[in-house]
């Protein structure tokens, strides 16, 4: 396959790199009105083919597979610069699940999509009755890592004949997914497969909570650049303290879940003993912290924030929408307590 | 960032956590709870013999040049402990100011007595009409030859009946802009003319109001420049915050699944074990981290040499929104046998959390 050098992260330097080179790209790629352009479907070929070639993908591949051996740490970073876009592309999908197939050791799979001959993704929950619901990037994908019973398969089928795409809240390339049609390759069985898909899911969850905190933190920048210039009464509205102090609140969190999602990666990377508690807490609190700033952003908003032709709406409905296709977030909080203090004793 | 504080911090972590054993007895927590005044000088006595009222400061001033990440495992270790910990706070806040703006002989006459835990300082700052407008203080400082005269009131001034001083904001130019007029003094709190009386807080503790009439102290007891009060009393501000971040609620949070252990439902389910009970108990630990990396960062800034102001102000205020949100949710916990107060027999998690509850209103204000 394609080796990955472009992209090392052994100093805080070579993050700030990263950090730019993909800030500039997507300053440019993912205005909101190409956002806008791909909706319903949420997919930028364009987009996602720039990115490819950015070696996106396969720097998330472990250097062992031949990829850029980049960490959560790192990858967190580009996440919540996709998430500040929006960036219509399944690029945590594709990361994730190639992760997965390299430790696997599914090599021929792995060497087609990190150089983009295909687009790979994973079902987040299990398939019933030989069908993946909801898969992320369903609609588009080439490949769907999935577990169908009790084993981990790889779904190579076109898109166009396995995939019932729908409409949604997010507007983001769902579908459910056939996943007993096209060419399927056993990755593994039993405990190994749940034990694949259930570290695969983790690491989406980390890298999705820093997306969602990048769409917060854009949310509230929309909110303190309107309120700076909307005036009501005579003055700017930022100038009431109702206002001010929803503001400091928003920061705050933002800036917290920001830390937690960091510190869940920096632990997920250097397996910490807490690693699983902290990956699902970041991730219900980067939920709702995007919730709750897309929602106070649009509200800042008055009206307007109720139109679709401001961007607003666009962070609203995915904010809620980016978390909620794995399940109700409070079920995390469920799970952190497990983690923390061990499963309930039965009845 | 690092996530950890490091093992330096660690290893001070521990000792703090063994003096805490054995110094900050049941007796102590008790008398504290009873009395309402949050500093027992056994207690600070012990911390001073060990060098810790300054445990932050450079050797030079009688510090032990702690880092910043010591001193947050310092300031966690008792928030999560209920040291008392008023006292030191403001009398090490002066103290530090006094090193700044304070003339050769305060620095000499006070700092070391204080580093030493042989007085306390209070401060004096708001007034009946004075409250988070605090320039707009009416406590009138009059020149008298090489004297001033000080007349007025200050609200709040916690800690006074046991301090020997307060650094006390006063007006000298009421003809100035509000901010420009101020001038703070350390005054004697056994100089003829000041009368304490005491108030009763919600959170138990307890406060008081301080009078001063024609209250006489000599120039030099004068901080800062005349007329440049405010610069003063910012320079203390800064100093204010600690990087302990989150710790009153991990206290909280403690008690309450220490509680779910063993409490048990009517069905006799362990409280533990109910989901509600999870969902909530999860909540506030997620909190507790968040809350815990803000204060992190802060005390990261700090140790790469900036001054942590806005980021120093996220990490309070984070912290005091979420402990009265875990106290109030903790409290519906324990359903209506947390209504019972400290000191009932019965009072589930010893009746901190409702105790708690009250205390945490303060924090925001």
């Amino acid at each position: 396959m394609q080796r990955s050098q472009a992209w090392t992260c052994r100093s805080p330097e070579d993050q700030e790199a990263l950090r730019d080179a993909f800030e500039t790209l997507l300053g440019h790629e993912a205005r909101p009105e190409r956002v806008r352009a791909v909706e319903p479907l949420g997919f930028d070929p364009a987009l996602w083919k720039l990115l490819v070639g950015m070696d996106a993908v396969s720097m998330a591949v472990p250097a062992a597979s031949g990829g850029g051996g980049l960490g959560l740490g790192d990858l967190g970073v580009l996440a919540e610069l996709l998430g500040r876009r929006l960036a219509p592309v399944p690029l945590l999908e594709a990361q994730v699940a190639s992760r997965l197939l390299a430790r696997a050791g599914a090599e021929d799979v792995l060497g087609r999509v990190v150089g983009g001959d295909q687009l790979v993704t994973l079902a987040l929950r299990p398939g019933v009755e030989g069908t993946a619901r909801l898969v992320p990037a369903g609609a588009v994908a080439d490949v769907v890592v999935a577990l169908d019973g009790t084993e981990l398969v790889a779904v190579e089928a076109r898109p166009e004949d396995s995939a019932h795409p729908l409409q949604s809240l997010g507007s983001a390339p769902l579908a459910d997914r056939d996943l007993r049609s096209g060419t399927i390759r056993v990755l593994a069985e039993g405990t190994e497969a749940a034990c694949l898909l259930a570290g695969a899911v983790a690491e989406w969850k980390v890298l999705t909570a820093a997306a969602l905190i990048g769409l917060g933190a854009e949310a509230l920048d929309f909110a303190v650049a309107y309120v700076r210039e909307r005036r009501q009464f005579g003055v700017p509205i930022g100038s009431f303290q109702v206002i001010q102090h929803r503001l400091a609140d928003l920061a705050s969190e933002i800036d917290g879940g920001r830390l937690l999602a960091q510190e869940a990666a920096w632990a997920a990377d250097e397996h910490e003993h807490d690693a699983a508690a902290l990956g699902a807490m970041a991730f219900a609190y980067a939920a709702s912290t995007a919730q709750h700033a897309a929602a106070e952003s649009l509200h800042f908003h008055g009206g307007y924030g109720f139109m679709l032709e401001y961007d607003i709406q666009l962070y609203f409905r995915r904010a809620k929408a980016w978390a909620l296709v794995y399940d109700d977030p409070r079920r995390e909080y469920q799970q952190v307590a497990e983690l923390l203090w061990g499963p309930p004793e039965a009845p | 960032m690092d996530f950890r504080l490091g093992e330096r911090s660690d290893e001070f972590r521990a000792e703090v956590a063994a003096f805490l054993d054995e110094h900050l007895t049941d007796e102590v927590i008790e008398r504290v709870h009873a009395t309402g005044t949050v500093h027992d000088w056994a207690f600070y006595r012990a911390l001073a013999e060990r060098g810790w009222l300054a445990a932050g400061w450079p050797e030079e001033y009688g510090g032990q040049g702690r880092d910043p990440f010591e001193m947050a495992a310092f300031a966690q270790e008792a928030a999560r402990r209920h040291a008392p910990m008023d006292g030191l706070s403001t009398t090490m806040m002066v103290a530090r100011t006094l090193l700044y703006v304070g003339t050769e002989e305060q620095k000499r006459a006070i700092v070391p007595r204080a580093v030493r835990g042989e007085i306390l300082i209070c401060l004096g700052y708001s007034e009946p009409d004075a409250g988070s407008d605090v320039a707009a203080t009416k406590t009138r400082a009059a020149r008298d030859g090489n004297e001033w005269v000080i007349t007025g009131q200050k609200m709040f001034t916690t800690l006074a009946h046991e301090s020997d001083y307060v650094f006390l904001l006063t007006r000298t130019n009421p003809d100035l802009p509000k901010h420009q007029g101020l001038t703070m003094f350390l005054v004697p709190l056994d100089s003829p003319g000041i009368e304490i009386h005491p108030v009763h807080t919600l959170g138990g503790e307890r406060t008081n109001i301080t009078f001063y009439n024609e209250v006489r102290v000599p120039d030099t007891a004068r901080v800062g420049d005349i007329d440049g009060g405010w610069k003063a009393m910012t320079v203390a501000l800064t100093f204010e915050r600690s990087g302990g971040g989150g710790s009153e609620t991990r206290r909280v949070l403690d008690q309450c699944v220490e509680w779910a252990r063993t409490a048990r439902q009517a069905d006799g389910r362990r409280m533990l074990d109910d989901p509600v009970v999870r969902e909530r108990l999860a909540r506030v630990a997620t909190d507790c981290e968040v809350g815990r990396l803000l204060g992190l960062r802060t005390a990261w800034i700090a140790h790469q040499g900036g001054l942590p102001g806005v980021e120093g102000s996220m990490a309070k205020l984070f912290a005091s929104e979420t402990f009265q949100r875990a106290c109030s949710d903790l409290l519906d916990l324990l359903g209506p046998e947390g209504l019972r107060h400290h000191g009932e027999p019965d009072a589930p998690a010893g009746g901190w959390i409702e105790h708690a509850y009250r205390h945490a209103a303060v924090g925001t204000i």
